[in-house]
């Protein structure tokens, strides 16, 4: 068998291993998003490729037409639902990783419904939530609380509450583990010391553990955040945006490919685009501040 | 001090309680109900079923639903997917992380760029890419996608390439290897606990997925588990209690998973949150 040099095989390598992961990374990631741009200043139907230059039309619609901006204020139940899901789990955390009996059996069965389906579970959801025959309605019943029964899912001032909760029950497993990693992070003999100090429970809750780990609940933030104003699927499968539950992305969605306005549903990407960017921003500069 | 542990303790084991009943909550009714039969389900609460044997909502399920061409499809696109995404991951890590040469910085700092760009936001231009590469509709759309999405698992792959002596490859290379052998039978190998972790994590993101398929292969030929599952709702919507055992069969694979490989998803989702 014949010898390249290494220099030659070292070309070779370079160019075989990375042509094609870069032109993917090309074509499905950075070609979109310039092209989404382009497509942003055109009436683009999003059939066919006829298009025309409409200028900074799509953007003055966005701000403009009410019942597009303001569907970010659906968006902001899952931004409260995401809240409550990174304090729940920051709890649970800290619960798991105190001394305790059977933690790892816990651990697993808070954080089994995250790897459950995630079409099923709106689904499963629907079914608890079903007014008449909904197991979360026939359970308040069985326990004497049969006036709390609601119309989880018909309710227009409820609905959203019972589509951000779903998203709460999926991911709260997961912020916990990932506040575990950070808290397991901690050394132990800084709550040894405090101990000695005789600080309570709370003081070192309070001016050891949140401390240590304020880059992950930063973190947790900026993903809430952005999870919130992605949120999609879980209003979209369970109500197809109905009952005034569309989100800005299931409304993107519809635009481009129920009503056909392909520019138009360009120019919401873009905006939510750069929100989402700007959060971004902000959290790589809170990290730096820190130093890291 | 004593009392007040005690009191604590107590508060722990019941918000366990409480959390772990939340969990299970919906997922009891959904295993209660795949058993029962239609009238029961109605007339019995929340009630175990009569009978645990009552396997007709499964077999409804697979026949009405096509579950089985679901899984089927979503089979052949995992294998595909997976696969490719972990030999061009290795790939770009071992060229990455070995070799110093004037586009490594740029080609890093594109995939640290892509990575912030939220893909559900591009799916607008994606669709046209797709339609234009003659991939609509096709199984091919889904795996392109997925092939060419991901870069955390490029960051994870570096750190572990890093992690790697630089000792090894230059003995292998005194011995003569070639650099393409160094990758097979050196870094490759020593990769094998991430790849671990990454299979896992990526079977689990694209079973679950479902927009790619929904927007990409809208045949119902093509059908996955999750269009599957999803034209359970709707007009034609079946009976409650045949969704329900459709749904326990949905969550059986990635639940399997879990429970033997835990390690990994463990180790997964925080390699993942400190990227």
């Amino acid at each position: 068998m014949f010898k390249l040099s290494y220099k030659a095989q070292r070309l070779l390598i370079l160019f075989g291993f990375l042509t094609i992961p870069v032109l993917l990374s090309l074509t499905f990631s950075y070609y979109p998003a310039l092209s989404l741009l382009y497509y942003s200043f055109t009436d683009w139907s999003g059939l066919g490729w006829d298009m025309n230059w409409v200028g900074f039309d799509n953007y003055k619609e966005i701000f403009t037409r009410p019942e597009i901006f303001s569907v970010f204020k659906n968006n902001a139940y899952y931004f409260v639902g995401g809240l409550l899901q990174t304090a729940i789990a920051l709890y649970f955390a800290v619960v798991l990783t105190s001394k305790l009996k059977g933690r790892n059996g816990f651990r697993a069965l808070l954080f089994l419904p995250y790897v459950l389906h995630s079409v099923a579970i709106v689904i499963m959801f629907k079914n608890v939530y079903h007014a008449e025959y909904g197991s979360l309605n026939l359970f308040l019943d069985a326990i004497g609380l049969g006036s709390w029964q609601q119309e989880w899912l018909g309710n227009p001032n409820i609905v959203n509450f019972s589509l951000a909760f779903i998203s709460l029950w999926k991911y709260f497993g997961l912020s916990m583990v990932i506040f575990i990693g950070a808290l397991q992070s901690i050394p132990a003999d800084l709550y040894e010391a405090a101990k000695i100090d005789g600080a309570s429970g709370w003081q070192s809750f309070r001016f050891i553990t949140i401390p240590s780990i304020r880059s992950v609940i930063e973190l947790m933030m900026i993903l809430t955040l952005t999870g919130a104003l992605e949120a999609f699927d879980i209003p979209y499968i369970m109500m197809l945006g109905a009952n005034g539950t569309a989100t800005f992305v299931s409304k993107t969605v519809d635009m481009a490919f129920k009503f056909q306005q392909a520019g138009l549903a360009s120019a919401m990407a873009v905006v939510l685009l750069l929100i989402v960017l700007v959060f971004i921003v902000i959290q790589r500069k809170l990290l730096f501040r820190e130093g890291k | 001090m004593e009392r007040q542990n005690k009191l604590w303790t107590f508060v722990r084991y019941l918000s366990l309680l409480v959390g772990v009943f939340v969990v299970f909550f919906p997922i009891y009714s959904v295993v209660i109900g795949a058993f029962k039969t239609q009238v029961e389900y109605y007339q019995s609460g929340m009630r175990l079923p009569e009978n645990w044997f009552n396997f007709d909502n499964f077999r409804r399920v697979f026949k009405v639903g096509k579950l089985g061409l679901g899984f089927k499809n979503i089979s052949i696109i995992l294998v595909v997917s997976v696969a490719g995404n972990i030999v061009l991951g290795t790939m770009v890590a071992y060229a990455l992380g070995r070799f110093d040469f004037k586009l490594r910085k740029p080609i890093m700092g594109m995939y640290l760029v892509a990575q912030v760009i939220p893909m559900i936001t591009t799916q607008v231009a994606t669709f046209s890419v797709i339609k234009f590469l003659g991939a609509y509709n096709e199984i091919y759309a889904p795996m392109l996608l997925y092939l060419g999405a991901d870069v955390l698992q490029i960051v994870i792959y570096l750190q572990f390439v890093n992690s790697i002596p630089k000792d090894l490859d230059e003995s292998a290379m005194i011995e003569g290897a070639s650099l393409f052998k160094i990758y097979r039978s050196i870094i490759f190998p020593l990769l094998a606990p991430a790849t671990a972790t990454l299979i896992i994590m990526k079977t689990i993101s694209i079973y679950n997925d479902f927009y790619t398929p929904y927007l990409y292969m809208p045949s119902q030929k093509l059908r996955v588990v999750s269009t599957a599952i999803y034209s359970f709702v709707g007009p034609n919507a079946a009976q409650i209690n045949v969704i329900s055992a459709g749904i326990l069969i949905i969550f059986i694979p990635t639940v399997v998973l879990f429970l033997f490989l835990q390690r990994y998803i463990f180790a997964g989702v925080t390699n993942g949150a400190v990227k």
